[in-house]
């Protein structure tokens, strides 16, 4: 099984105008790994989703997701952004910004990782260890350590 | 405290898992114990009738249609979007403390909408006869209540304005005298007076009887969008003529229908309009379709095949022709073979023949007066709800309305059936070789002055409702051990 996560969809550095910018960076690398076929198609199945009701959670978390057929296997893009992207959290902006991407057709298996993520976020030693990740790397070793091996 | 929530989000991707995470979190923080089941996308995680029926406080927290939620009849529950459990477990948690200690559960209380809410939906491993049993006291506990109503009301109207009440509204003869039925039900009151008025308004009721079976043994299979092509397969059911074993079947293949449909992967954009439009539609379609066409037709012709058969043994054994009016009364109750065998005791009624028309009624009359008997010898073979529906079957039995059988025979059809059959079979076959004979019709017991010999006509009635709540008692027992749940189970 493919790891829903890799370094190079981790962008530690996010700068983005709104919410909107924030995913097509995000879906950019994900587009870049092969993991999604179809970049617009991809953003407005992930907008569909936006628009039914906001992504952002409190605790500056935004997690912008959808099921799409322009998805190949279960993923997750991560973004860090210092000065925050709002996605409607009612306590202000995301600074910590999953994008997750399902394929239309999962299966129990793989969507039972991105539900593990999902619970971790809860977290808040969660959250705090992705904020202070040094690097790349650490973002995915964290996502090992705290969602694959439990 | 133990506590039961579900989560649902639109995409069932993030936030159905992150509001179960969050309940669940606040929950052990405060030394609850909790179950949440997740419709999302990660498999089925359904929770156990047992979690449910031990929790005192249910949560929801969905944006979008709970599956199910029949389950969960009776309880306390707290209700929230998603991102409530998400950002505010704790005080959800408070929240359902706080209902769970304004309506404390009931347990043992538990009405029978609860018990069925329990019983309506199975864990996904139960095998398919559990869970056709179960879709079938679904359909029986919402039924119970039609035939309890009605069925009274129709006695109190016998009672009240003795048995040619029903002439007087339907039309017809009764002893000798022709009644030309009420058209105009304005003039009702006024033509047939307020046993009249009682025998409509129970009438109509017992006509929703089988509407209502068939309807909501397709909610049991399939939820809400079963219960419109359910009942219409009931209402046609009626029509045809194919009664409440029809309607069962009809509920069944309507239940089926819709899961099929659901199970069909269609666009988003049809997606919306599914529920509202494409499932009742289509659903409906089909299931009239097949009641109208491949039910309907058969059973017609079926009905004549008996009927023509019935009348080549007017000549036979008195005894013979006793057993099989019996069988027939006892096997649909008020079903087409019920009705083949009715309009032959009408016939002979009509060229003369007494003998038979008492074999009928009495017949007709041991079904539900056994399982009334069945539910005061051994209550705990039966459910609260068929406890209560048998009270109600000692009136509706002496009244010779054998439809306060059916939830009986709804509900454990190959059990109970052949029962009621031998017990009739008994009671027909008595009726005769004491030579009873009745000039009415209907009425039962309360038109035993119409009735020739009548305390050995009792006594065949007597005779055939005990050996069907014997046959009863055993045929339940057989090969049943913790399968069927008992009431203190459900409650």
């Amino acid at each position: 099984m493919e790891p829903v996560i890799t370094p190079d969809l981790v962008d530690l550095e996010l700068s983005a105008a709104d919410r909107h910018d924030a995913t097509r960076q995000l879906a950019d690398r994900l587009v870049a790994a092969g993991r999604v076929t179809n970049l617009d198609g991809f953003l407005a199945d992930v907008k569909a989703r936006e628009e039914q009701m906001p992504t952002g959670i409190e605790g500056g978390i935004g997690i912008p997701h959808c099921r799409s057929e322009h998805v190949t296997t279960p993923t997750v893009g991560f973004g860090r952004s210092a000065d925050g992207v709002d996605f409607g959290a009612a306590d202000g902006p995301a600074h910590l910004i999953f994008l997750i991407a399902a394929p239309a057709g999962g299966d129990a298996a793989h969507m039972g990782i991105l539900a593990a993520l999902a619970r971790r976020l809860i977290h808040a030693s969660f959250r705090d260890s992705l904020r202070e990740a040094p690097d790349p790397q650490t973002v995915v070793d964290i996502f090992e350590r705290e969602v694959l091996k439990r | 405290m133990k506590i039961v929530a579900v989560t649902a989000c639109p995409t069932g991707i993030a936030h159905t898992y992150m509001a179960a995470e969050g309940l669940s979190e606040a929950a052990k923080q405060k030394g609850h114990e909790i179950h949440v089941e997740t419709q999302g996308s990660a498999g089925a995680d359904r929770l156990s009738p047992e979690q449910i029926a031990e929790a005192e406080v249910v949560i929801f927290a969905a944006d979008v249609d709970v599956q199910g939620k029949e389950r969960f009849t009776g309880k306390p529950l707290v209700q929230a979007s998603v991102k409530r459990a998400i950002n505010d477990g704790p005080g959800m948690i408070a929240e359902a403390e706080e209902a769970a200690r304004r309506t404390p559960v009931a347990a043992a209380a538990a009405g029978p909408p609860a018990a069925t809410g329990l019983t309506t939906k199975v864990s996904e491993g139960a095998g398919l006869g559990t869970r056709l049993r179960q879709w079938l006291m679904t359909g029986v506990s919402y039924m119970i209540p039609f035939v309890a109503a009605g069925g009274i009301l129709i006695a109190l109207a016998f009672l009240l304005g003795g048995p040619e009440v029903a002439n007087k509204v339907n039309g017809g003869t009764f002893g000798g005298v022709e009644y030309p039925g009420v058209t105009d039900l304005s003039k009702l009151l006024e033509q047939a007076g307020w046993a009249g008025l009682l025998f409509k308004i129970g009438a109509t009721s017992f006509s929703m009887l089988v509407p209502i079976l068939a309807g909501f043994i397709a909610y049991g299979m399939a939820d809400r969008p079963g219960i419109v092509p359910g009942i219409v397969a009931g209402l046609l059911a009626v029509e045809i003529g194919a009664g409440f074993l029809g309607g069962l079947v009809g509920g069944l293949l309507a239940g089926a229908i819709v899961l099929a449909i659901r199970r069909v992967n269609v666009p988003r954009a049809v997606r919306g309009v599914m529920p509202v439009v494409i499932i009742p539609l289509l659903s409906t379609l089909v299931v009239g379709v097949l009641m109208l066409v491949v039910v309907g037709s058969p059973l017609a012709a079926a009905q004549e095949g008996l009927t023509n058969w019935l009348d080549g043994l007017s000549g036979t054994n008195a005894v013979v022709l006793g057993i099989i009016l019996g069988l027939m009364m006892a096997f649909d109750m008020g079903g087409p073979v019920n009705k083949v065998a009715y309009t032959f005791g009408l016939a002979a009624l009509a060229s003369g023949n007494l003998k038979v028309m008492a074999a009928v009624m009495a017949a007709g009359m041991t079904p539900p007066l056994g399982l009334a008997l069945a539910t005061v010898l051994r209550p705990k073979l039966f459910t609260t709800a068929e406890d209560l529906a048998g009270e109600a079957a000692w009136l509706l039995g002496a009244s010779f309305i054998t439809e306060g059988a059916i939830p009986f025979a709804a509900a454990a059809p190959i059990r109970v059936i052949p029962s009621l059959m031998v017990g009739s079979a008994v009671t027909g076959a008595l009726s005769m070789a004491f030579g009873a004979s009745s000039r009415a019709p209907h009425g039962g017991i309360w038109v035993i002055g119409l009735v020739g010999r009548p305390v050995l006509y009792i006594l065949a009635i007597l005779i055939g409702m005990v050996v069907t709540a014997a046959c009863v008692i055993v045929a339940k027992q057989i090969g049943q051990r913790a399968e069927e749940p008992t009431p203190a189970e459900v409650g």
